[in-house]
């Protein structure tokens, strides 16, 4: 086990460098930071003066590793468009972006799960085809699309729900928070729903994939023999056995969600990281993007990190594998 | 069906005829979604012949013609059958022109990712050892940044080095480059798993004794044999292409609006729709959501088809 966990480790921490290495790349090399910061008055010695404080006379190993180092302290540099520490800004936008995704997970699962359930058990009924037919057009349309037409009927036409922003927020220390008020939840509906149509697809082809699996083995055929309710069958047997991949899957999506986001917050003006993001790359802050970059690839690659360390301590199985022959684990 | 089939030149006969014909022959979602998709590539090729008007010439646009609703509504106006933008260009020819745009990068995406995927999988199968160590941590990085956000990265960056006046015309080559660099390596790992595996077979060992050259076994011998699941993975992915370039498109790094594809569409039709023109939005996405639907339907039925497992 502990050899796993170090490789394991190594290995994600050798990802982690070579996406810091892409975001220093960027920022060094795509457009000159001096030229960026500075305005167009500026004398030959304030450049050289801002050259020198940024670091930017070192060599290029060196730069690496004070921009690693830094990147590690928290300090991505100032944002070149409003003159602010790059990671407060995107500390400031986290609580937004956070809760939208917790909310897309939350309904993804309670929607996916028992959808994949029903289409699993009644596989041939009418309705459970159309929901099959339905899961491929959630999948064939685009999110951004799917929001407009969101906000185009729920918002425009109907006037029921609110087409942009968070609604009101509440302080909590330096998280703010949308779920305490009324407006700050109806804000977070339809972007919640938009964001997660694609997860709900996912969540419940696996649901459905997993289940069909499971109730062709010899364990449910021989609960049906003992005369158990069906739904005792279902969903105490089959379904807690098809949890672990839905789990793992969802855990890994968390990722994938948060850099999504930014398509859905764009749509719906959504404060979070991800609008904050686009709103970097269409004005050119380099710093921003970069670190943006660094930060959601961070929670990507420590979420596939942690799930693949958690399968070891869950799963029974390959605890004793690795127990037995901890040198062949991987 | 018969009929056809027997006047069909020899090697549609012959494919209708094989497994992978009867089963398409069977299922009806698949050639209903082939026909459509055909229909679909066909009008957006032949935009220029079909279309009402080319929305790209100033001379056939007229400003007092702008924000007409559709042709069934109060106010639409013929020959104007979806309405036309604020600035007077005709919906249904600026979705006509808008596919085509995103079929060719959506195919060239994926053309492009296929080739440079399927380089590195034989290279990295065939060669073993470091080579395949270096590759593989390539891919696992790039797989370790979530898709979307290399895109866009990619794609900004490329414009950002261009000089400004060379940024519109590239934008279409920037777009596949940054669609391809993050999608081939589904590509590599399929082809590096059955390279591993077919080099070590008998006939690849009889070509390495008769001196045949390492890059002529690659091509000429392993290659074949890993192309069915490549096939596979090329038509699912050829939907998640368009959807990329439609999303890229929508950020606003994408396609500009003098050449816009139908993600350019969708975002210039966003900016009016509180002004309540709500076509150019919802048909250039109802375009594009049948675009790739077919295109979903169509890679579903194949992977089921060629899956032997199944059958």
């Amino acid at each position: 086990m502990p050899i796993f966990l170090l490789k394991r480790l190594a290995n994600s921490a050798g990802v982690m460098l070579a996406v810091a290495f892409l975001a220093f790349m960027i920022f060094r090399f795509v457009g000159d930071p001096v030229e960026l910061m500075l305005n167009e008055q500026a004398t030959q010695a304030q450049r050289d003066a801002l050259r020198v404080r940024l670091g930017l006379d070192q060599g290029f190993l060196l730069q690496f590793a004070s921009f690693v180092g830094n990147a590690l302290r928290g300090d991505f540099g100032i944002s070149y468009r409003n003159q602010q520490d790059v990671f407060l800004l995107i500390a400031e936008r986290f609580p937004a972006t956070f809760e939208l995704v917790l909310t897309a997970t939350f309904l993804s699962l309670a929607i996916g799960v028992p959808l994949g359930v029903y289409t699993a058990i009644k596989r041939d009924s009418r309705f459970a085809q159309a929901l099959q037919f339905i899961s491929v057009l959630g999948v064939s349309l685009p999110s951004f699309a799917v929001g407009i037409l969101f906000i185009l009927l729920f918002s425009v036409t109907l006037q029921w729900l609110p087409a942009f922003g968070r609604g009101q927020t509440v302080q909590l220390g330096w998280w703010s928070t949308g779920l305490l008020t009324g407006s700050g939840r109806r804000a977070l509906i339809l972007p919640g729903i938009t964001l997660s149509l694609f997860q709900i697809t996912l969540v419940m082809r696996l649901v459905r994939a997993e289940m069909l699996e499971t109730l062709r083995t010899d364990f449910i055929r021989f609960a049906r023999a003992r005369g158990l309710p069906d739904a005792a069958i279902n969903f105490r047997h089959a379904l807690r056995n098809c949890l672990m991949p839905v789990i793992t899957v969802t855990g890994l999506q968390i990722g994938n969600l948060i850099a999504f986001a930014l398509v859905t917050e764009t749509v719906f003006q959504w404060p979070g990281m991800g609008l904050l993001f686009v709103q970097a790359v269409t004005y050119v802050d380099i710093p921003v993007m970069a670190a943006y970059l660094i930060v959601v690839s961070f929670i990507f690659v420590a979420l596939n990190t942690a799930v693949d360390l958690l399968y070891g301590v869950v799963d029974p199985r390959l605890r004793d594998e690795a127990a037995k022959g901890a040198s062949n684990a991987r | 069906m018969r009929a056809e089939a027997k006047s069909a030149p020899g090697w549609l006969r012959r494919w209708l005829e094989g497994d992978v014909g009867w089963s398409f022959r069977r299922t009806p979602v698949a050639w209903i979604s082939a026909l459509a998709l055909l229909a679909l590539v066909l009008t957006a090729f032949a935009a220029p012949l079909i279309a009402p008007q080319n929305p790209y010439d100033l001379k056939q646009i007229f400003i007092d013609k702008a924000e007409l609703p559709p042709i069934w509504m109060a106010d639409g106006e013929l020959p104007f059958l979806l309405g036309t933008d604020p600035q007077g260009r005709d919906v249904l020819s600026a979705i006509l022109y808008g596919s085509r745009v995103s079929l060719i990068i959506g195919f060239a995406s994926v053309l492009t990712a296929m080739a440079l995927g399927v380089t590195i999988g034989l290279v990295a199968g065939y060669y073993g050892g470091w080579v395949d160590n270096l590759l593989m941590r390539l891919a696992d990085t790039v797989l370790s940044i979530p898709t979307l956000l290399m895109a866009i990265l990619v794609s900004a960056i490329f414009r950002e080095l261009l000089p400004p006046a060379m940024r519109e015309p590239f934008a279409a080559i920037v777009l596949v480059a940054s669609i391809s660099l993050t999608s081939w390596v589904q590509y590599a790992r399929t082809v590096r798993a059955q390279t591993m595996v077919e080099r070590r077979k008998e006939y690849v060992l009889a070509a390495r004794i008769i001196k045949v050259s390492s890059g002529r076994i690659m091509r000429r011998h392993i290659l074949p044999n890993t192309l069915t699941p490549v096939l596979v993975a090329a038509t699912l992915n050829l939907g998640l292409a368009i959807l990329s370039e439609a999303t890229l498109s929508f950020l606003g790094v994408g396609m500009p609006i003098t050449q816009p594809s139908l993600g350019t569409l969708i975002r210039i039709g966003n900016q009016y729709l509180f002004s309540g023109a709500w076509w150019l939005v919802v048909f250039s996405a109802l375009q594009l959501g049948l675009i790739v639907l077919s295109v979903n339907l169509l890679g579903d039925w194949l992977r089921d088809a060629l899956n032997p497992k199944l059958r």
